[in-house]
């Protein structure tokens, strides 16, 4: 059974975000998604500043028999990443909801994380997707 | 029937186990109006002797002329030991290394290819090869618009001293995706690209500028001053350089303030013999920051399970098999057997033999030129200094020049009419293959055929 | 022989060279011209080594390698039949390997006739119009393909064709191509009887449709059924259809891709024309084209007139997509492939769609008897069909990569793995016509008796290969600590 933390949001391209105070969020890919990839060796991460409106291809995460697109869950520009990941990113495998997170996005429009998909959702998703 | 070894009692065996009557059985699934019924403009099979025979004979209507065609394809001894070695069955008839553990005579052969290309060119990393030069610059050219992330123009930067077939094969590859090449004209006195003819693109969007080193008139170029400008103007630089002159000119990775970005080239020159045109292969190099955008096969060293060394293809994530329609070309192939030729040159010459072929090449060809030049009305077409291929000018057409030539069995060089509109002019080249002999006949057939 | 992997750099001493391999160096007036500015400054790092030395490595180094002059090679889609030695030494005749590309067509009159004579075979085995032998590879043939439906459409004022469409189990280079030639991709979805699925293709063909591209036999291993149906519908919708030859072989001889309705076609001839693999490469990937798209064949073509021949160039061809390569493509690779076909002849090629048929619908047969599961069972083989290892993988842990890396220790390479992505656990296997019938049930045996071990031992299954000069190498660490060059320690 995937993990899948209850208080974040998900996209169905297996990104999921959390919303923080100052109205920035941290955007990650979830554990089905690190799982299948397999260990990564390398993250294409966007650059400080850039600017995506969502379902925007923003990077790539790249493992010996994959490299899958990360797509922006919502609109915003992009205020940090996580620099960690360029020598290590293998966190991304470990911990995919905390040190492996990808980038913070300052968020243009909060309502668009109403769109994005609950934890329960995400999870039946994903449970459709293992029986095709 | 050739090379097929089924005997009747061998098919009949088959087709038993299968369950079926006969081979046409196999072949239910296709409508029968689509099955041809004989192939009858196919000539008849012929043994081996016979086929031999006819080859031979059509091989040998084409032999015994002098060649001092240079022009991209050059005639350079070829030790022995290089075709020997790389038509061993082990070699030849090996499959892409994607077994791994069932590869590692390919994949080592081919990371020290990688290796010997890296340090020849000076630059951090270098793929597996690609197919030529000419597709290498067209690769080139798509690697640094991905490369480039400052620049959003999708052009680049090209010289028209660069060699025309390369400028016209990657025009040809790379409009099809939007991209335009624009051109840089040469300096018509001194046979290279000004500096000063780049001011007009100064501060202007585009992604690469290439440099041609020694470019297509065998000119070399002021490649510093040229590399420094691409690099303030935001452009990256795509250097195409001849592997035989890097073992006495300077290396792209240390051309100007902070060296060339990408690096192609035709590697045929390094044991490879002309074989009327290949297969050659392209090598390509680039800094380490690049590598993810560079096409092609990538061998790397790692681990076994034992901690043994040991070869493996990598980032195969960003090739066709696995990226798909994202991939960053859609090459396949590397050219495998020219690299194991290429890597035997290489260690059998070292640095040190490269050099003194590159040496006698470049002393050859000057002696071609000043016997040509001494006939009158014969002259040098540019002054800037020159490797191993010169233009001179001549009072006629050089395409009649050259047909007189070759009916004397001289294949004197390459005219320069379709390429640059300058139909009095002719590209010569003479490499360490070519003797004092060789050198003085040709000078004198053409004071024949001017006279 | 398993010692640790020693590099030519690690046996190089200082000042060692081959001293017959190069001439005396020039005195050092003669480079006086060359300006220091332009001049190497430090020697490059190349081998230091006497010419033994580099015919011991090297040697060495090709007795690690698997070969088909050694094993057995199913690999589906790769047609690793022999390469005829005798191939080899007629390319390699003086009068071809000193001919230098841009010599005369005076001097190049036995080439030419040689290239003139295979275009035309091609043409008559291929049932297409026209063919130009210059692209340098599939992927290369492929390019050449969908760019003259580019330029066809284009020369017709038809600006709206911006998709090509491509069915999902096709092979990675057809999606790549599409894309290098400015299309967009749009994938068609196969049945689970391996044909694509007609009424989702005619559903996509529409005014956007620049055109689709094919193998047939598919990549599933199967003859697509229902192809002039496709043919009809993507023609309809005034698209053009681009077959990918890699399964050539399976046909050769029993129809012709020109009957099919195909407007172009690309062959590998370094699989259907047994030229060698070369450890990767060089091969050639030739073009044919129906009568629409003649005008836009790459350059350059051969042409004969009278007893003469000659190229074609732009002049004689003004719509050319152009040249893709500096010359005229892998010549020596083309010298190969006509020596093959002239070998084979008219009976010859007649036989090896047939017999190479033959051969995978046996293994097919027998494989399924020792246990294994066919991806398509209640369909006939091509010349290579799928294996799917999905229970196996489930029920003992022991996968299709497992099972081909153990194929090793039985001295015999792995078939195709993973490939068509859309079959899970998959091998795909292509036996050729010119493997003997024992040799296809060692074959079976070896797969037999892996069966059996994933049965009762996966560990040992899983752990394969043992046999090899390495085990199981570390593709993550290949992959995240890049190491693609040798340097000295500092």
């Amino acid at each position: 059974m995937s993990n899948i933390p209850t208080e974040l949001r998900y996209a169905k391209s297996h990104e999921w975000i959390r919303l923080e105070d100052d109205g920035t969020a941290y955007v990650g890919i979830s554990e089905h998604a690190q799982d299948a990839m397999g260990d990564l060796v390398y993250v294409e991460l966007p650059e400080v500043g850039d600017v995506f409106a969502a379902s925007d291809e923003t990077g790539v995460v790249e493992s010996v028999k994959a490299a899958s697109d990360i797509y922006a869950p919502v609109s915003g520009e992009i205020v940090a990443i996580n620099e960690a990941l360029a020598d290590n990113p293998e966190l991304v495998n470990q911990d995919c909801y905390g040190d492996g997170w990808l980038y913070r996005i300052k968020v243009t429009d909060k309502f668009e994380l109403d769109e994005l998909l609950s934890a329960d959702e995400y999870s039946a998703e994903i449970d459709e997707e293992d029986e095709d | 029937m050739p090379y097929i070894p089924h005997t009747p009692d061998d098919v009949q065996s088959m087709l038993s186990a299968i369950g079926v009557a006969s081979i046409e059985d196999l072949f239910d699934e296709i409508p029968a109006h689509l099955k041809v019924a004989a192939l009858d403009k196919l000539p008849d099979g012929l043994s081996e002797m016979e086929v031999t025979a006819r080859m031979a004979a059509r091989a040998k209507q084409d032999e015994g002329a002098v060649c001092f065609i240079g022009a991209g394809a050059y005639e350079h001894h070829i030790p022995a030991a290089v075709w020997e070695i790389a038509t061993r069955g082990e070699y030849y008839t090996a499959y892409t290394p994607y077994q791994a553990e069932a590869s590692q005579g390919t994949l080592q052969t081919i990371y020290e290819y990688q290796s010997m290309i890296a340090h020849l060119t000076a630059m951090d990393v270098s793929n597996a090869s690609v197919y030529d030069g000419a597709s290498g610059l067209a690769e080139a050219v798509l690697m640094a618009l991905r490369a480039n992330r400052k620049s959003k123009s999708y052009r680049v930067l090209m010289p028209t001293a660069v060699h025309p077939l390369y400028r016209r094969a990657a025009h040809d590859i790379v409009s099809n995706q939007g991209v335009s090449i624009e051109e840089v004209t040469f300096c018509q006195q001194r046979g290279i690209t000004a500096v000063e003819a780049l001011d007009a693109y100064a501060g202007e969007d585009y992604a690469a500028l290439v440099i041609a080193q020694p470019n297509f008139f065998g000119s070399l170029e002021d490649v510093d001053a040229l590399t420094d400008w691409a690099h303030s103007n935001n452009m990256l630089v795509i250097a195409v350089v001849n592997p035989t002159s890097l073992a006495l000119l300077k290396p792209p990775g240390e051309w100007g303030e902070k060296g060339a970005d990408i690096v192609v080239g035709e590697g045929q020159p390094l044991g490879v013999p002309l074989s009327s045109g290949g297969p050659y292969f392209g090598f390509m190099c680039c800094k380490q920051q690049h590598v993810r955008q560079m096409p092609g096969r990538i061998i790397g060293r790692t681990v076994d399970l034992d901690g043994k060394t040991g070869f493996a293809l990598t980032l195969q994530a960003r090739e066709q098999h696995i990226r798909r329609s994202k991939a960053t070309s859609n090459i396949c192939t590397n050219q495998g057997l020219a690299v194991t030729a290429a890597t035997i040159y290489m260690s059998l010459l070292g640095a040190d033999g490269l050099e003194s072929v590159a040496g006698h090449c470049h002393a050859n060809t000057n002696l071609l030129a000043d016997k040509l030049c001494a006939i009158a009305g014969v002259k040098r077409r540019f002054s800037a200094v020159t490797f191993h291929e010169v233009v001179i000018e001549l009072p006629k057409d050089a395409s009649e020049v050259l047909a007189a030539l070759a009916a004397k069995n001289i294949l004197g060089g390459y005219s320069l009419a379709a390429g640059y509109g300058m139909s009095n002019a002719m590209l010569v080249c003479a490499t360490e293959v070519r003797t004092v002999e060789e050198i003085e006949q040709y000078a004198a057939a053409l004071a024949e055929v001017l006279a | 022989m398993k010692s640790e992997a020693q590099l030519i750099f690690e046996v190089s001493q200082a000042g060692r060279r081959a001293y017959s391999q190069a001439p005396k160096p020039v005195a050092a007036e003669q480079l006086g011209k060359l300006p220091s500015a332009l001049r190497r400054a430090t020697k490059p790092l190349l081998p230091e080594v006497s010419e033994l030395q580099v015919v011991r490595h090297y040697t060495n180094l090709s007795n690690k390698n698997f070969a088909i002059d050694k094993q057995f090679y199913p690999l589906g889609s790769c047609t690793m039949k022999y390469n005829p030695r005798g191939a080899n030494r007629a390319a390699m005749l003086p009068g071809f390997l000193k001919r230098h590309p841009l010599a005369p067509a005076s001097h190049s009159q036995g080439y030419l006739a040689c290239l003139f004579d295979l275009q035309e075979f091609l043409k008559e085995v291929t049932g297409m119009k026209g063919v130009s032998l210059t692209p340098m590879a599939g992927a290369q043939g492929e390019f050449a393909g969908v760019a003259m439906i580019r330029a066809y459409h284009e020369a017709r004022n038809d600006h709206e064709r911006t998709e090509i469409l491509v069915p999902e189990a096709a092979h990675g280079t057809n999606p790549a191509t599409a894309v290098m030639c400015g299309y967009k991709v749009r994938e068609v979805p196969v049945n689970a009887d391996g044909d694509v699925d007609l009424e989702a293709l005619k559903a996509a063909c529409g005014p956007q449709t620049a055109g689709l591209m094919m193998t047939n036999p598919s990549t599933c291993g199967v003859f697509e059924r229902q192809i002039e149906a496709i043919a009809k519908a993507v023609h309809q919708a005034g698209g053009l259809l681009y077959y990918d030859g890699a399964n050539l072989n399976a046909i050769l001889g029993k129809v012709r891709p020109g009957d099919m309705g195909f407007d172009v076609i690309h062959m590998n001839l370094h699989k259907t024309f047994a030229t060698p693999h070369g450890g990767g490469g060089p091969g050639s990937g030739p073009v044919g084209v129906s009568e629409r798209l003649k005008p836009f064949m790459p350059t350059p073509i051969v042409a004969k007139e009278g007893d003469n021949y000659r190229w074609l160039t732009d002049a004689d061809l003004p719509q050319t997509i152009g040249q893709l390569s500096t010359f005229m493509g892998n010549a020596g690779v083309l010298l190969r492939a006509y020596y093959y076909a002239i070998s084979l002849g008219r009976e010859g090629m007649l036989r090896v769609g047939e017999y190479s048929s033959l051969a995978a619908n046996y293994l097919l047969h027998r494989l399924q008897e020792v246990g294994y599961t066919a991806a398509y069972p209640q369909r006939r083989a091509s010349h290579e069909f799928i294996l799917t290892l999905a229970k196996e993988a489930k029920n003992f842990d022991v996968s299709a990569m497992d099972v081909a890396k153990r194929l090793l220790d039985y001295n015999m390479h792995a078939p195709t793995t993973y490939f068509p992505l859309l079959v899970p656990e998959c091998l795909l296997i292509e036996p050729t016509e010119t493997e003997t019938k024992e040799t296809l049930d060692e074959f079976v045996d070896a797969m037999a008796k892996i069966l059996a071990e994933a049965k009762e031992n996966p560990e040992l299954v899983k752990g394969a290969p043992y046999s090899q000069p390495v085990r199981r190498l570390d593709d993550v660490r290949a992959a995240r600590e890049l190491n693609l060059v040798w340097r000295p320690a500092s």
